[in-house]
């Protein structure tokens, strides 16, 4: 909300500088987020005195003339009618620039050089007359700063207040927050809020109006003021000007009154034409069904059937609360106006302006809570004021319908209580005070309790917490003494999913892969980029209703596309080699309207070179056997043994190029896959590279870990290693040649352990043949063996594994 | 057979430790190793051993053969290197085989510096789901449907009553439905606005702190977040607690640091103000305790809740938010 502070200064003594001022708010609650100079235009705008005055050469209505700036004497083409010699004016110097954007430059008109512009009082909008130039008082000096010499000055202050506080939003409010600090206190020096008898009509209003309240949950309070014989025509300046100031545009007389009284004292007000009400009825009420509507901007709206609707006799004529009607607006021919002032359900009409979209000024204050005692002030000043600046004779009297009358809140308060809560040692006097400083009434029940009247305007302090939010901010936050909380001993463990998380990311730093974040969202077509099958759980997407952006239109169900989307941003930026990981949540929907299933996965991408650029070895490119050596080294690193690796099928991860995936598992638990990324897949993201890309879940990782490990104990004896080659059909796996020989080496009580050491394809061997080499280590924990046993021990296994796979040996 | 394997083995390394001449080395390594050689005789003449001790001496001479050659030629390189300066030995000047670690998002590295602080004062972990009932995000913190605090977040809707949580807050009903006071838990994770621009992003991340026990006080929540503060930035970093408005907690405070970049003489990313906001807290509301089922006469709580984006801003000069998320590896790398 925009704040003036001269406007202030109508209800209350200011003696802050503006920025100290703005200071002070901010510590008070009411949060100042900028300041604005409302003059600033003018520093440009000089006073001058107008020496010589010659016809234009070349035009019959202009003139030249020699202009005293003070330091200078220039010429300006004038066309203004009352210029003549001897004149004390306003003076736009070059660089000026006047409300409209209207630069003023040094310039030629019809030939004759211009070097500035004298200006009327509506071209510097500080008065509507714009017949001439404006003739200042002769005694200010040329020279002189023109906001000075009319000692033209305003701060706006832009302040973000916070929902709980709707007295505030206005002039009056905010007044009333700045006597509470100021030093010494300063009471609101309010307007008058009664009906005067001037311009007052012997009628009453009854006789002309009625007003019905058909759903007071609604609309507990209703009043109405009328006026007859109005002229509807622009506003004097001065209220033009303070609605400017302001930040709102002036309409006509009749609206910018209530504009100002929404502004001043923040019960927003709406004023009908008289003549259009049908049977000069009021009735508020739901609208009962649906209804189309036109309000006063032209826009139709669809409105529920529990909308509050202003009706009159015969239909309805405003949104409740929100904006008026087209059909009751006030116009140039409009001689008579009902204007309203009324207090409506904050929730009902927080609800339609949702619905419709639709936020004034009306609904903002009264979505927060208007006062409900304030009403009738602001309906009386309305009248007085319209009378004032519309002409007119008002009813002697107003409607003030108040079927709901709303109870006074009073709060007991426990001072030591109050006191414990905020960290203070205040008296009970001093809390009166600060009470009193705000309007609060209260009296001491006994030397502990203060019964406070809350004022009807703080709609936002209903009990005894909400006073001593009031204590601690009229006390000032940074008086209360800082103290430190008991704190007992006690702790527990990091939740063994934390740990893992911790762990997890050290890994693959330490594997050289760097952590990325990517967003939650993904986009809808996520899942068709990675060809997911319609029956794979990650096609069950959650959707946003309200996305930011297409592409960020439901919550992911893999980590993969994120990562190749960070792969496209920096393939962009030139960047080939990228080993990076993520670890985040995917999110898996379930039922309609229940939670989705959150899952936190790991996930890892590799493109690029095998190793870091280096002088001292070749550019290779990493394939998926690197990638394969970080799984195995990360599931190692975690002590979760033994996992198989197993060729992945196309159908279930679709996006990876057949034959070059595999997942891995342990036992019956899938821990995760990882392969090839498809081309096709690459497509999509734009991207040309090979990716190389793991994703595995860390439920199942955490669910794997031993939970301890014991210190096995060295062997005592030496080893012996023996090997064996043998040549079998290249489409006999690794893995499964490994997994035979391992069950044999299990079965023999000396053999230790077998591992793979060398592999061989292409010439001399045959095509389709494959060799493995295998390293068995034997070893007794009981003795040294002898070589002789060993190699008999080895000959037997060897004859088994040849046998099992039908393998040859190496010539 | 003349002598032995072991009794070779010292004859030849006694030689040349008293051999400090290079001429001398080559020599004896030919003595030893050579063609005509003492340990070539040797093997020559294993076939005339008994046949029981010949693969052993056969073996056990190929050793000390080995063994001979590396002593001779270290002695041999060491020699060189202290005669000559001018040895061609290798550039070391050429750069080495490059052993990169990877490093950790700056999000993930300033949330754990914050757990780091609240562990240490005995605060606990609390995790809650990024997808959230409209109950535990709004109702239970004492913001009802139709609320206008509700319009100071933008909620992304799953549907009606499913969102993405706004804040971190949940977690505060979350852990005190499970939990008996008194409790002390921090809640760091990922948070969801409709709002997208220099210096907002649809997602970022947000920790949340939750006290509740007899007797704490606003007192002591100054106490602790100036503790807090000091740690994450330094001890010179002075705060400045405001009134706010929070409908879960009464009173409630914004809490802005001096500007850790200008120190307070207004710059550009404080506004000009000397201020930074960098906090929400305040203490619990009794609506939020009576929805739990704690006695609010007899427990009183703090909760407060910060960005962790605007933290790692300030604390590493980043000036636009969404560079968090690119994941542009040379921004990443940086820290």
């Amino acid at each position: 909300m925009k704040v003036s502070l001269s406007w202030l200064k109508e209800y209350i003594s200011i003696n802050l500088s503006p920025t100290e001022l703005a200071e002070k708010l901010t510590m008070a609650g009411l949060e100042v987020e900028g300041i604005e100079n409302r003059f600033d235009y003018l520093e440009d705008i000089v006073v001058s005195r107008v020496e010589k005055v010659e016809k234009h050469p070349n035009a019959d209505k202009l003139t030249c003339c020699a202009v005293n700036v003070g330091d200078k004497t220039i010429q300006i083409v004038c066309g203004a009618p009352n210029v003549r010699e001897g004149l004390i004016v306003p003076c736009a110097l070059p660089g000026a620039v006047l409300p409209g954007d209207f630069k003023i430059k040094k310039s030629k008109l019809r030939g004759e050089k211009s070097e500035g512009m004298l200006c009327s009082a509506r071209e510097l909008k500080i008065d509507l007359d714009a017949s001439g130039i404006l003739e200042l008082n002769t005694d200010l000096v040329p020279g002189t700063s023109l906001a000075q010499a009319l000692n033209l000055s305003d701060y706006i202050f832009e302040v973000d207040l916070t929902p709980n506080r709707p007295d505030c939003l206005s002039m009056i409010g905010v007044a009333r927050e700045i006597g509470a600090f100021s030093e010494p206190k300063a009471k609101v020096s309010y307007p008058d809020f009664r009906l005067s008898n001037k311009n007052a009509g012997l009628f009453s209003i009854t006789e002309h109006a009625n007003v019905e309240i058909k759903d007071p949950d609604l609309c507990p309070r209703y009043a109405g003021g009328l006026l007859l014989d109005v002229k509807v025509g622009p506003s004097p300046f001065w209220l033009q000007e303070k609605l400017e100031s302001v930040g709102l545009t002036p309409i006509n007389n009749i609206v910018d009154v209530t504009n100002f009284i929404l502004m001043e004292t923040g019960q927003p007000l709406h004023a009908f034409d008289y003549d259009v009400l049908a049977k000069g009825q009021i009735i508020v009420k739901r609208a009962g069904q649906t209804i189309d509507f036109k309000t006063l901007d032209g826009k139709e709206h669809k409105l529920e059937p529990d909308t509050l609707m202003i009706c009159d006799g015969e239909k309805p004529v405003a949104i409740a609360g929100v904006m008026g009607g087209e059909n009751s607006e006030i116009s140039v021919n409009t001689t008579k106006v009902l204007v309203e002032s009324a207090y409506f359900n904050p929730i009902s009409i927080r609800k339609t302006a949702k619905k419709t979209g639709i936020n004034t000024d009306a609904s903002h204050r009264f979505e927060r809570g208007v006062d409900s005692e304030g009403i009738i002030n602001a309906l009386n000043r309305a009248v007085e004021l319209i009378g004032q600046v519309a002409g007119g004779t008002k009813a002697k009297d107003i409607i003030d319908e108040y079927p709901l009358k709303q109870t006074p809140v009073k709060i007991a308060v426990d001072i030591d209580a109050l006191n414990r809560r905020l960290g203070t040692k205040l008296g009970i006097d001093s809390i009166k005070e600060l009470f009193e400083s705000v309007e609060f009434k209260s009296d001491k029940k006994n030397d502990n309790t203060l019964n406070v009247d809350v004022p009807s305007f703080r709609v936002d302090v209903t009990r005894p917490e909400d006073l001593s939010e009031e204590v601690a901010r009229l006390w000032g936050y940074n008086n209360i003494e800082m103290s430190f909380p008991k704190i007992s001993a006690q702790g527990k463990l990091l939740s063994p999913n934390l740990s893992l998380r911790n762990k997890a990311r050290d890994i693959m730093n330490g594997f050289g892969f760097s952590e990325v974040i990517n967003y939650d969202f993904a986009s809808p077509k996520a899942v068709s980029n990675l060809l997911l099958e319609q029956d794979d759980e990650r096609t069950r997407v959650e959707t946003i209703l309200n996305p930011i952006s297409e592409d960020m239109g439901v919550l992911r169900t893999s980590l993969v596309p994120g990562l190749l989307q960070s792969m496209k941003t920096n393939n962009a930026q030139q960047i080939d080699t990228l080993k990076i990981f993520e670890t985040g949540n995917i999110f898996l929907a379930t039922k309609k309207d229940s939670l989705p299933e959150e899952k936190e996965m790991i996930a890892g991408l590799w493109t690029g070179t095998r190793s870091n650029n280096s002088v001292h070895n070749k550019k290779s490119n990493c394939d998926f056997f690197d990638l394969k050596g970080v799984v195995q080294g990360f599931l190692e690193e975690l002590n979760i043994q033994e996992c198989v690796y197993e060729r992945a099928l196309e159908k279930e991860f679709p996006y990876f190029c057949k034959g070059y995936a595999a997942i891995v598992r342990k036992d019956e638990d899938l821990i995760g896959v990882l392969g090839q990324t498809k081309s096709e897949v690459l497509k999509n993201y734009n991207l040309k590279q090979a990716a190389f890309i793991f994703e595995m879940d860390m439920s199942t990782l955490l669910k794997l870990m031993p939970e301890k490990i014991s210190a096995e104990l060295l062997p005592k004896y030496p080893a012996i290693s023996q090997d064996i080659t043998i040549i079998i059909d290249s489409n006999i796996e690794a893995g499964t040649v490994s997994k035979e020989l391992g069950l044999l080496v299990e079965n023999d009580n000396l053999a230790e352990e077998a591992y793979l050491f060398d592999f061989f394809e292409g010439q001399p061997l045959a095509k389709g043949k494959k060799s493995l080499s295998f390293r068995i280590v034997y070893r007794s924990p009981s003795r040294t063996l002898k070589e002789k046993k060993v190699k008999a021990l080895h000959a037997k296994l060897c004859e088994s594994l040849i046998n099992r796979f039908n393998a040859d040996l190496p010539v | 057979m003349e002598k032995s394997i072991s009794e070779i083995e010292k004859e030849a390394l006694t030689r040349l430790e008293n051999t400090t001449e290079t001429e001398e080395i080559k020599e004896l390594s030919l003595h030893y190793l050579g063609r005509k050689g003492v340990l070539t005789k040797f093997l020559r003449n294993v076939s005339s051993l008994p046949e029981n001790e010949r693969p052993i001496a056969g073996k056990n001479a190929n050793i000390l053969k080995s063994t001979l050659d590396i002593a001779f030629n270290n002695v041999l390189k060491e020699l060189e290197s202290t005669k000559d300066d001018n040895v061609a030995g290798i550039d070391v000047t050429l750069p080495g085989r490059s052993c990169k670690r990877g490093s950790l998002h700056p999000i993930t590295q300033i949330s754990n510096e914050i757990s780091d602080i609240f562990l240490r004062l005995g605060f606990d972990i609390a995790q809650s789901p990024e997808v959230e009932t409209d109950y535990y995000n709004f109702e239970a913190l004492n913001i009802p449907k139709y609320h206008p605090a509700r319009a100071m977040q933008d909620t992304f809707y799953i549907s009606e009553n499913i969102v993405l949580r706004t804040h971190t807050s949940p977690s505060q009903p979350r852990t005190m439905e499970k939990t008996d006071p008194p409790v002390r838990i921090i809640s760091p994770g990922k948070v969801f606005r409709c709002d997208s621009d220099l210096t907002h992003t649809p997602m970022f991340h947000q920790v949340e702190g939750l006290m509740v026990d007899k007797g704490v006080s606003f007192g002591d929540l100054k106490g602790l977040l100036t503790t807090f503060i000091h740690q994450i930035f330094d001890n010179k970093t002075s705060l400045r607690f405001r009134p706010s408005f929070f409908p879960f907690t009464e009173p409630s405070a914004e809490v802005d640091i001096r500007c850790v970049i200008c120190r307070g003489k207004g710059c550009r990313v404080c506004s000009r103000t000397g201020w930074i906001e960098i906090l929400g807290a305040g203490m619990v509301h009794p609506a939020v305790f009576e929805k739990i089922g704690y006695d609010t006469d007899k427990y009183t709580g703090f909760a407060f809740g910060m960005g962790i984006e605007r933290i790692a801003m300030l604390k590493y000069g980043i000036d636009d938010t969404r560079k968090f998320f690119e994941n542009d590896i040379r921004f990443l790398r940086q820290f």
